[in-house]
């Protein structure tokens, strides 16, 4: 289910900037639905940004992180054609990743 | 008269054999010289996958700006004018509130952004390895008008900024 997860990382030959959108509903678990009823909270609770095997950039969310969660961030080294790795956990145990090549 | 015959046994039932032989073969060869990528790209997406055990769970159950940090930094936070903290003056849209926080401080190994009048007031933490730089932009929900506090640890220390934020419509749709 790599499906949930767009990326884009471009490499300027000393930095990589990494874009990632992931699908996630994100909910907080303090919205209720149109009948009144809270939703239940779901959301992403760990994101594991890596680069050829190792850590970039580690993110812990809360429910107040948006829908479909954005985040940018660049890092030095990477270059074109290395890997990129994205993994997300949520609340509820589920789980997805995905490898994309630095453009 | 043996070499035309084993032409003939190829030509007709063992050579569809031989073929199929082949053909594995060449598929084989084929994995071989591909192994090394695909076990580059297996060790990619095995070793650093995102740990559920290593979300600091208790600092985002916290209702109160200095538990929070309290819980995630174990430390309190100074002002700093060396932090850059963007996010909009007028939030029209509470539940999608883009929020950028840079820094010249040296040695950053966490950032993280507080949203002081949501029921939880930590948003969102990012550990920053050495080599990643320290500029993050995210998107977050707010529940009403509120400070939005940025937080950047660097050396060993806590720097914070604040910054007010009106919603025009709140985030978390009470």
């Amino acid at each position: 289910m790599a499906g949930s997860i767009l990326v884009r990382a471009s490499s300027d030959g000393t930095a990589t900037t990494v874009q990632a959108l992931i699908h996630h509903p994100m909910d907080s678990g303090f919205v209720k639905d149109a009948t009144g009823k809270l939703i239940p909270a779901h959301y992403i609770q760990v994101v594991e940004f890596a680069h050829s095997g190792s850590v970039v950039l580690t993110a812990f969310w809360g429910g107040a992180v948006s829908k479909d969660p954005f985040t940018k961030f660049s890092f030095k080294g990477g270059k074109s054609g290395d890997d990129l790795s994205i993994s997300w956990v949520d609340n509820l145990g589920n789980k997805d990743s995905t490898t994309a090549k630095i453009s | 008269m043996q070499n035309t015959k084993t032409t003939v046994r190829i030509k007709s039932g063992p050579a569809l054999t031989r073929r199929i032989t082949l053909s594995g073969a060449a598929a084989a060869t084929l994995a071989a010289l591909l192994a090394p990528g695909f076990k580059a790209a297996h060790a990619d997406t095995a070793a650093p996958m995102a740990d559920a055990s290593a979300y600091p769970a208790k600092a985002f159950a916290q209702k109160s700006k200095d538990e929070a940090i309290a819980a995630l930094f174990n430390m309190t936070a100074t002002a700093s004018d060396q932090i850059t903290f963007d996010a909009p003056d007028i939030a029209e849209n509470g539940a999608v509130v883009p929020v950028s926080i840079s820094t010249t401080l040296p040695g950053v190994t966490a950032i993280a952004v507080l949203a002081l009048g949501n029921p939880f007031t930590l948003a969102a933490a990012y550990q920053l390895p050495d080599g990643t730089n320290a500029a993050i932009s995210s998107r977050i929900k707010l529940a009403k008008t509120t400070d939005v506090v940025a937080l950047v640890q660097a050396g060993g220390k806590l720097y914070s900024v604040t910054k007010n934020v009106k919603v025009t419509l709140g985030g978390c749709g009470g």
